[in-house]
């Protein structure tokens, strides 16, 4: 690819997605866009960047789809989801007992497995959760993941990854070779196609926000600007989960991390809108 | 370090396991089938048993059960990984006091994974 045409794709993912394109990154722009260009019957990467200058709007939409969908699998990285159950769940039952809601966010849900794996988690828990409503919503940039989200239906080798045995015994169905989620879970997780650049208020507000290896890709503006913008829906005593890579520190003042659980941040209320 | 012992008829399977274990930090030893299993942890009892289910002699099932039966022999952490991936084989196993099961093919992210899910890593 020619320095001018990474460049072009670099700014337009950049004003799209947020993500930050790397210049050693052309082994990732590769294996993302050759599949795209060759659906498209188009010869190459010039020819995509041909077509993404002449502004094909569904040739841009694949092109930041196949650049920002990522890899997800259940309870990835386990702790993130032991914390959820182990700190801030407590903390809800007691701060929530009047109006037995809790609302949670998944903000890079990408094919399912993180809103579906809260959605376990809380059906694990079903009685100290009895009358409660847990609602849970997953939000991506990409269509094409909620589609197969929404789905609930995974390979064997994705079903498998992260998931412990006793949880896909007991809230999946074989489908052939595949595995799909009981529709008991399916019905406590929304989805919605969401670009976190842009504004996401009439998500309404939540008690917790999972916002897991997306502001990686941010350049730090951004991630300031989306982490304000996620405190803001949140209330005082709301909690933040990010991945083990990020962290709040120098991007904003609105949240603080929780001393000892990595990876939680809870919002600074002395700074809440 | 934890012992696994890795239980496949498949000289292949026993390599590959082998390569992804050590590399996770496991002293491993092979049995080709349950029989020489059980043998092998009646000399000395793995931390982690990694275990086929259709092998010659005696299958993973009868093992498991047998060596839960014998003293001693509840320690172990067993993790069957096998090609019969429906749920009365997974719920039978589970039954006989398996902790954790693989559904071939494998890679050393599920492994991984599942051993991480078991606390073993």
């Amino acid at each position: 690819m020619s320095p001018g045409d990474f460049q072009f794709l670099a700014d337009l993912l950049k004003l799209r997605s947020g993500l930050v394109l790397a210049a050693d990154k052309g082994y990732l722009v590769e294996s993302r866009l050759l599949p795209v260009a060759r659906q498209r019957g188009l010869d190459g990467l010039a020819a995509l960047v041909a077509g993404l200058r002449k502004r094909d709007e569904a040739l841009t939409r694949a092109v930041v789809e196949a650049m920002t969908t990522n890899e997800s699998f259940f309870f990835r990285d386990t702790t993130p989801f032991e914390t959820f159950r182990s700190y801030v769940l407590p903390q809800l039952l007691a701060s929530r007992a009047a109006a037995r809601r809790i609302r949670i966010w998944s903000a890079a849900a990408s094919t399912g497995q993180e809103p579906y794996s809260l959605a376990m988690l809380m059906a694990e828990e079903k009685a100290r959760l009895a009358g409660w409503r847990v609602e849970i919503v997953g939000t991506d940039i990409s269509a094409e993941v909620l589609t197969r989200a929404r789905a609930g239906l995974y390979t064997q080798f994705e079903a498998q990854r992260g998931l412990p045995i006793k949880l896909l015994v007991k809230y999946f169905q074989k489908e052939g070779d595949q595995w799909r989620i009981a529709p008991e879970l399916r019905a406590m997780v929304q989805f919605r196609e969401l670009n976190l650049l842009e504004d996401f208020s009439a998500l309404g507000r939540f008690d917790v926000v999972f916002c897991r290896n997306v502001l990686i890709y941010f350049d730090q503006a951004t991630k300031s600007t989306v982490l304000d913008r996620i405190a803001s829906r949140l209330p005082e005593d709301g909690m933040l989960l990010l991945g083990a890579a990020e962290t709040v520190l120098g991007l904003t003042d609105r949240f603080r991390p929780v001393k000892d659980r990595r990876g939680l941040y809870e919002t600074n209320r002395a700074k809440a809108a | 370090m934890t012992d696994c012992l890795v239980v496949d008829d498949s000289r292949v399977i026993r390599k590959v396991a082998r390569r992804i274990l050590e590399g996770l930090g496991f002293a491993v030893s092979e049995a080709g089938d349950g029989s020489e299993a059980l043998a092998e942890c009646g000399r000395h009892m793995p931390g982690l048993v990694l275990l086929d289910w259709n092998m010659p002699v005696m299958n993973g099932l009868e093992f498991l059960q047998q060596l839960r039966a014998s003293n001693g022999g509840d320690r172990p952490i067993v993790v069957f990984c096998t090609t019969e991936n429906d749920l009365d084989h997974i719920q039978a196993a589970l039954q006989a006091g398996a902790d954790e099961y693989i559904m071939k093919p494998f890679d050393s992210e599920i492994i991984e994974a599942k051993l991480q899910s078991v606390g073993l890593l």
